[in-house]
């Protein structure tokens, strides 16, 4: 056993054996259940209070999105990757235009790049505020959900004023974006970031010193970085265990490579240094978004494309650092004006797989917090 | 015959009223009845009015309006809640032990409401006066746990029965810090010239009043810490945030309640408000001088006596005010137009009941019990606030902050208050041998 990359040393078949062979009490948590985020059924295997092994039942939301984009053309289809992650719909829409656009050798022009940076940090920032409030309150503190829906609200409209829609935006175009900004979108995004800049310092005074939140957070669901890169975890939940991968950095796309932000992390892997690590990245978007408006160039938005895309047939894998992980796309191309197979690699599915390592031996109550700080949304996982 | 039986009854009603003691300690069955029935009427009150607020309050918290739909400002919510649950199908689940899932509700509300029977509104203002009042409280209050872990297990169903574990867990744990704290303070009122304490709900507060000075500040710090212990204990006795682990809505869907609806589920509610009440007003009677008003020692004489027996008029003034200044701030919409004569009319009543407070021979025997409302709507409204502003604890945290840190706590205190106490006596024994 010399690759440490491999998953044999975890034995994730057998659950545990209860305590002084006690009954052990199997529970269904889901799918319908106030803090599964959504349609995940969770079977958990109880010795008491403490989980033995839990097995998670998924498929309740699945749509056959990739089948779907079989029978579209690469313009019909576009829409369709909004209603998989569903609160960070800007980031589905930049991996799929940007795999497209790799696929027809277009690129954006400058113009078209920094708005889709501009957006996309601040989907960021909405799906981060989104996972804060419903962490948060899976994990009994009710109040910061208000307060974090209240600001995301702000972002909402920025994107309703942009392209019409508020959650489900189809905001890129492949080879670009098919609006212009809006007048006063600069001054109404700045305005947003030093309206928000002190709501950041307001969530943490509600959780980060909290003593509740500490003990509910610290040592809770803890994953190690060989674990984390074994089971193909990405994203904040990577990050928290100590592995700066950042695809921003990494595999620079769009133009982030243009922009000087850090990628936040921390050592433990537990339940709190996720916190701190979302935490911290909203305040790196919300640098980026800074940099972002200040250098914001003149020029077209949209690239020359042509009207019936026909990409040449082949085959291309594209990824973005979404919100929750590294979101990819696989993309086959039999020359024609659909997709062969379009195959998405979702980051919350990837990371649910992580759920059982990482409520072993620990309590019901912990299995809530993971769930949360796994950040999943189950629109992404099923598709 | 007839006339001599009524002259009889209306004696009989009429010899209490000259009479210091508690009805049921002046064996008047008639003015025992009249008490109860106006404890139950208020309680019941005071439970509506907490639902109201609970949600007016957590949604201000929370930047947002709250009910605002049903009467001005949500104030017929309740009513309308209580109508709805009411009226909603009563189910009980087919794999349920129907007796035992029948009598639980009516278990836990029992255990809240008839802890009552001994809680202290003035030196007269109770339904009786008993020897071991206090004991009597922790023993009842303590039933309701019984009840919930019946209601959790005759639900024959996952959640509820961790739920119901959780609860009686919950309960072992604090119910000793809690009784520590309260034998503390039971300990000071035996420093009098007889050096015998008191059981009773009314003698602790008159010990209080004897010694001129409320328990919280007695022996400063140890009687805040055995407050400070028995505040912590108490919201954990019943299953409030941050506590609230039986009924966890995010793990555990409802807990114990889970498989209960309508009319059931709507006593269990009940049974939840008139136990904070009821632990609010053990904590009050014990650390926070009952009825007797603030400020007992710095602002006395007979000037000070009449400003604040005017309070409790003049709190419902105020209260009938901010109703009249809302209904005018109404929107001047013909839709509205309901809607701000039912704020003016509450308005008025308010307004009424403030007046009458303010007649003389009304606000001398009203005095104790607003000054006790008063102090246990505090504790409410801590209550709210904890909810507002605490995550949950985890089960062994809770249970290891009850073994590790409340029950040490409490017997320190214990052994330092009753120490304290005979500081005196020690002294004498040293220096005089």
């Amino acid at each position: 056993m010399t690759d440490s990359n491999t998953l044999a040393h975890l034995d994730l078949e057998t659950p545990e054996k209860p305590f002084l062979d006690a009954n052990e009490l199997v529970i269904n948590m889901g799918p319908q259940h106030p803090a599964t985020h959504g349609v995940l059924r969770v079977i958990l295997r109880l010795d008491g209070e403490k989980v033995l092994g839990l097995e998670c039942v998924i498929g309740y939301l699945h749509r056959g999105v990739e089948k779907i984009g079989e029978h579209r053309t690469y313009t019909m289809f576009n829409p369709y990757v909004d209603r998989m992650d569903y609160v960070a719909a800007v980031s589905n829409g930049l991996g799929y235009c940007e795999t497209v656009e790799k696929l027809l050798h277009v690129e954006a022009p400058p113009r078209a790049q920094y708005v889709r940076v501009i957006l996309t940090e601040l989907n960021r920032l909405a799906s981060h505020q989104l996972w804060l409030g419903t962490h948060a309150l899976d994990i009994g503190a009710i109040t910061p959900l208000f307060y974090t829906f209240r600001d995301r609200e702000e972002i909402l409209k920025i994107y309703e004023k942009y392209c019409g829609a508020r959650l489900t935006t189809h905001a890129f175009r492949i080879g670009g974006l098919q609006y212009e900004t809006y007048n006063g979108f600069e001054r109404e995004v700045k305005n947003f970031l030093s309206f928000f800049r002190p709501k950041i310092d307001e969530y943490e005074e509600l959780l980060t010193t909290n003593r509740i939140w500490v003990e509910r957070t610290k040592n809770v669901g803890i994953i190690s970085a060989k674990d984390c890169i074994a089971l193909g975890v990405t994203g904040p939940v990577l990050r928290a265990s100590g592995v700066k991968w950042d695809l921003r950095k990494a595999q620079p796309y769009a133009n982030y490579k243009n922009f000087d932000f850090d990628i936040p992390t921390c050592q433990n892997g537990d339940t709190y240094d996720r916190y701190l690590v979302r935490m911290a990245e909203m305040r790196q978007s919300v640098r980026i978004i800074e940099q972002a408006i200040e250098g914001l160039p003149e020029g077209p938005v949209m690239a020359k494309v042509p009207k019936v895309m026909k990409p040449p047939a082949g085959e291309i894998y594209h990824s973005i650092e979404a919100p929750k992980g590294e979101l990819g796309y696989f993309i086959v191309s039999d020359g024609s004006t659909q997709p062969y197979r379009v195959r998405v690699r979702p980051p919350s599915f990837v990371n649910l797989q992580a759920l059982d390592l990482m409520c072993r031996g620990q309590l019901v109550a912990d299995v809530i917090a993971v769930i949360g700080t796994l950040d999943i949304v189950l629109g992404e996982v099923d598709r | 015959m007839g006339h001599d039986l009524m002259g009889q009854i209306v004696q009989y009603i009429q010899s209490y009223l000259s009479s210091d003691q508690t009805p049921g300690a002046a064996g008047n069955m008639f003015w025992v009845l009249v008490y109860i029935l106006a404890v139950f009427v208020g309680l019941s009150i005071a439970v509506i009015a907490m639902n109201w607020l609970e949600r007016k309050i957590l949604a201000h918290m929370q930047v947002r309006l709250g009910p605002m739909r049903v009467g001005p400002h949500g104030l017929l919510q309740p009513i309308a809640d209580a109508i709805k649950l009411l009226l909603k199908e009563d189910i009980i689940p087919a794999e349920a032990d129907v007796a035992i899932f029948w009598m639980a509700p009516f278990m836990v509300v029992l255990a809240a409401f008839t802890v009552f029977i001994v809680v202290p509104f003035g030196p007269t203002h109770a339904v009786t006066d008993m020897n071991i009042g206090i004991l009597f409280m922790l023993g009842v209050s303590s039933l309701s746990v019984l009840g919930i872990v019946m209601a959790g297990w005759a639900s024959n169903s996952h959640y509820p029965l961790i739920g119901a574990l959780r609860s009686s867990a919950q309960m072992v744990s604090y119910e000793v810090a809690m009784g520590l704290a309260v034998v503390s303070a039971i300990v000071m009122t035996s420093l009098n010239a007889s050096g015998t304490g008191t059981l009773s709900m009314i003698g602790i507060v008159q010990a209080q009043q004897e010694q001129g000075v409320w328990f919280i500040f007695k022996f400063f710090p140890l009687g805040l810490i055995a407050f400070f212990i028995f505040a912590v204990a108490m919201v954990a006795e019943t299953n409030r945030a941050p506590f609230d682990l039986a009924e966890a809505e995010s793990e555990l869907t409802a807990g114990f309640h889970t498989e209960y609806s309508g009319f059931r589920w709507s006593l269990f509610f009940l049974a939840e408000y008139s136990a904070m009440i009821a632990v609010s007003s053990i904590a009050v009677t014990l650390w926070l001088g009952g009825w007797l008003r603030p400020f007992p020692n710095l602002l006395n004489g007979s000037t000070w006596d009449l400003i604040f027996s005017l309070f409790a008029g003049v709190t419902f003034l105020f209260f009938a005010a901010m109703c009249f200044f809302n209904a005018v701030r109404m929107p001047k919409h013909p839709f509205f137009r309901i809607q701000t004569i039912g704020l003016a009319g509450f308005g008025v009543v308010l307004g009424l009941i403030g007046l009458v407070m303010l007649v003389p021979a009304v606000r001398i025997r009203v005095q104790d019990i607003f000054w006790f409302s008063a102090k246990v709507a505090a504790f409410m409204y801590l209550y709210i606030w904890y909810r507002g502003t605490f995550p949950r604890y985890r089960f062994d945290q809770l249970m290891q902050m009850g073994w590790k840190v409340l029950l040490p706590m409490g017997l320190g205190v214990l052994i330092l208050t009753a120490t304290a106490g005979l500081w005196p006596l020690i002294q004498h024994s040293i220096w005089h041998p």
